[in-house]
């Protein structure tokens, strides 16, 4: 059983080392049925490890993972049966596959046809896009285009629990607007509960219930948007300052720091 | 201003598979009316047994990205099985180092050759699944090597370098496929069987695992796939084609010795199948085709002494291979780069 409080997925003092490197270490966070939770933190900071450690793709050395009181095991093909659907960082979808085909290896050897269509249609209703270019190559499509379809791929496993791994990467302010959205749209509408890892803190702190801050492999501060607002946590995390000093500074560095970082 | 590589790179799919096709073809029908109806047949027969390898072989490379070059290893497992398992008995007695072999008919030793092929893949591909990319490569070009010591050094069974003798052709009852025509239609039946296997495969929702396998492992693991048994299958089933090849080989020389099995061979083999192009079955058949062409066609040089056909068709084939992953690096009508 879980340790405490009505969590569906509880992650107990997760450790995952790489060698030497100790990605995680001792992270602990939970989020509840139906809620939106985001996870926060410089390049780094452990983030996209955290979402691995959940679907049996990282090296856990400590802690366990628990899902609706039970233990998920390590094997990914088990956890996605289990209702968890991982959408990874950097799009990746198969650029030889057309959209119809990509979006089918989310749920390739589900049998029940009638079932596959009607979340090809839940899909498609949430992202028109998909439907118009079906018949194309997934390499045809614009860089926000691809990102709907993985996330739309990663719907067709009718996740209960869905993990997004900074969506809004390397996308046209605009784009990126559509993409929480969207994210939120699901969150609503399907009822799917989403923990979603993003840079973007202005645009996810706007559709999340709840967040955590990493850093370092370890959890720093929890709460929700408006607490996180608040406080300069971010800026201090962000700016390598580990003890807060209370000084005002801008709460969002990397919503304007160059690169392919992109904020409203 | 475009220049002739960049135009050649650049040149539609659809244009160059139309031309190559073309061309071989063209070659292929001038060659066998030039040269009357006996070549023919020898021709079509080793195109048969070399277009099985070829599409077998991009099954693995091809569509789902293991660049193997130990395929040759499956080839010779197959032509050995059949040697052992069929070669007249009465015959082999009379020699030195003479082994046992039970004598059996083609069609109860064909399908010993085609599972023992498929069961050596599947403990090879167990150990195999661990490596990928560059590692793969090193790893088949050690099973490639291993294979052939085995045929060469493991003489009670297949009697060393002095080969194997008497391979029965194949019969049904008591009608025996001894002339060279009907060899050659079995043989173009085989090929036909394996091609639709393959199109079956690649058409398939499999087939389109495997292409996601190709492009990103990871990402398709991520959806509950275990890449590894779909690796697994298909490097399992190709080898198990490759073994149908070398039972069809055995009995069709009626004589084998280790040095058709050697690692060169799969060099040729692989180049066949960068030379068609990746992921596609008709460039597989048409590159099969093209080699077969001028491998035959080389004895036909005048100026060019028969011993040295082999190593001419080695240099134009290795020349050929240069030249297109210079212009041309998905391959004549292949869907990708290697
Ligand atoms: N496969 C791996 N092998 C070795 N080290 C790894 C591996 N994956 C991650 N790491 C290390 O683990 C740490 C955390 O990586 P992670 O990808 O979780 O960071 P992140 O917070 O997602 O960063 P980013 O914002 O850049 O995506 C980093 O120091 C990284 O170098
Ligand atoms: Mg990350």
């Amino acid at each position: 059983m879980t340790a405490s409080n009505d969590a569906t997925l509880e992650l107990t003092d997760i450790a995952v080392h790489y060698g030497a490197v100790r990605a995680l270490d001792g992270v602990s966070l939970g989020i509840r049925e139906g809620e939106a939770v985001a996870v926060m933190g410089p390049n780094g900071a452990g983030k996209s490890t955290v979402l691995k450690a959940i679907m049996g793709l990282a090296p856990v050395v400590a802690g366990a993972v628990y899902w609706r009181g039970h233990r998920l095991e390590a094997a990914t093909h088990e956890i996605v049966k289990e209702g968890i659907c991982f959408v990874p960082q950097g799009r990746r979808v198969f650029t030889h596959l057309t959209i119809e085909e990509n979006l089918e290896m989310g749920c390739l050897f589900l049998g029940d046809e009638a079932e596959k269509r009607r979340r090809l249609e839940s899909v498609i209703e949430l992202f028109p896009i998909l439907h118009e270019k079906r018949r194309d190559m997934a390499s045809q499509m614009s860089g926000g285009q691809q990102q709907m379809l993985a996330i739309g791929r990663g719907l067709m496993g009718s996740p209960d629990l869905l993990l997004l791994d900074e969506p809004t990467l390397g996308l046209a302010p605009i784009v990126v607007g559509e993409v929480f959205q969207k994210v939120r749209e699901i969150s609503d509408r399907l009822d799917t509960t989403i923990m979603i890892v993003e840079h973007n803190i202005k645009g996810v702190l706007g559709i999340v219930d709840r967040a955590y801050v990493l850093d370092k492999g370890r959890v720093v501060h929890e709460g929700t948007p408006a607490s996180i607002r608040e406080t300069n946590i971010l800026t201090d995390v962000f700016l390598g300052r580990v003890q807060p000093e209370g000084e005002d500074g801008d709460p969002f560095p990397l919503a304007q720091a160059g690169g392919e970082r992109t904020g409203f | 201003m475009t220049t002739l590589p960049q135009t050649l790179r650049e040149w539609p799919r659809a244009d160059i598979e139309r031309v190559a096709t073309v061309f071989v073809l063209g070659w292929a029908v001038a060659f066998m009316l030039w040269q009357g109806t006996g070549f023919t047949v020898t021709l079509m027969t080793v195109f048969a047994i070399w277009a099985i390898l070829a599409v077998s072989l991009n099954l693995v490379v091809g569509f789902t990205g293991l660049l193997s070059v130990g395929h040759i290893g499956f080839f010779g497992i197959g032509a050995y099985t059949m040697a052992i398992l069929a070669s007249d008995a009465s015959y082999d007695q009379l020699r030195t180092e003479a082994i046992p072999t039970p004598g059996w008919p083609f069609f109860a030793a064909l399908p010993i050759a085609v599972a023992l092929a498929g069961l050596v893949a599947l403990g090879v591909g167990i150990v195999f699944n661990r490596f990928r990319d560059d590692i793969f490569v090193l790893v088949s070009f050690g099973f490639a090597i291993i294979a052939f010591s085995f045929f060469l050094n493991l003489r009670e069974i297949t009697r060393g370098a002095f080969g194997i003798h008497e391979i029965p052709r194949p019969a049904f009852g008591s009608w025996v496929l001894d002339g060279e025509v009907e060899f050659l239609v079995f043989a173009l039946i085989c090929l036909a069987l394996v091609v639709l296997v393959c199109w079956l495969i690649v058409t398939s929702s499999f087939g389109r695992v495997l292409t996601a396998i190709r492009e990103d492992e990871e990402a398709i693991a991520v959806f509950g796939y275990r890449v590894t048994h779909f690796k697994l299958a298909v490097w399992v089933l190709s080898a198990m084609m490759a073994g149908l090849a070398g039972a069809l080989f055995a009995s069709w020389t009626s004589f084998i010795d280790p040095n058709s099995f050697i690692l060169l061979e799969s060099m040729l083999l692989i180049a066949i199948v960068i030379l068609g192009g990746l992921a596609t079955i008709w460039g597989s058949l048409l590159g099969a085709m093209a080699f077969v062409l001028l491998e035959e066609g080389m004895r036909f040089l005048p100026f060019l002494p028969a011993e040295f056909v082999g190593q001419a068709r080695q240099v134009v084939l290795g020349v050929l291979l240069v030249l297109l992953m210079l212009f041309r690096p998905q391959g004549l009508v292949g869907r990708y780069k290697l």
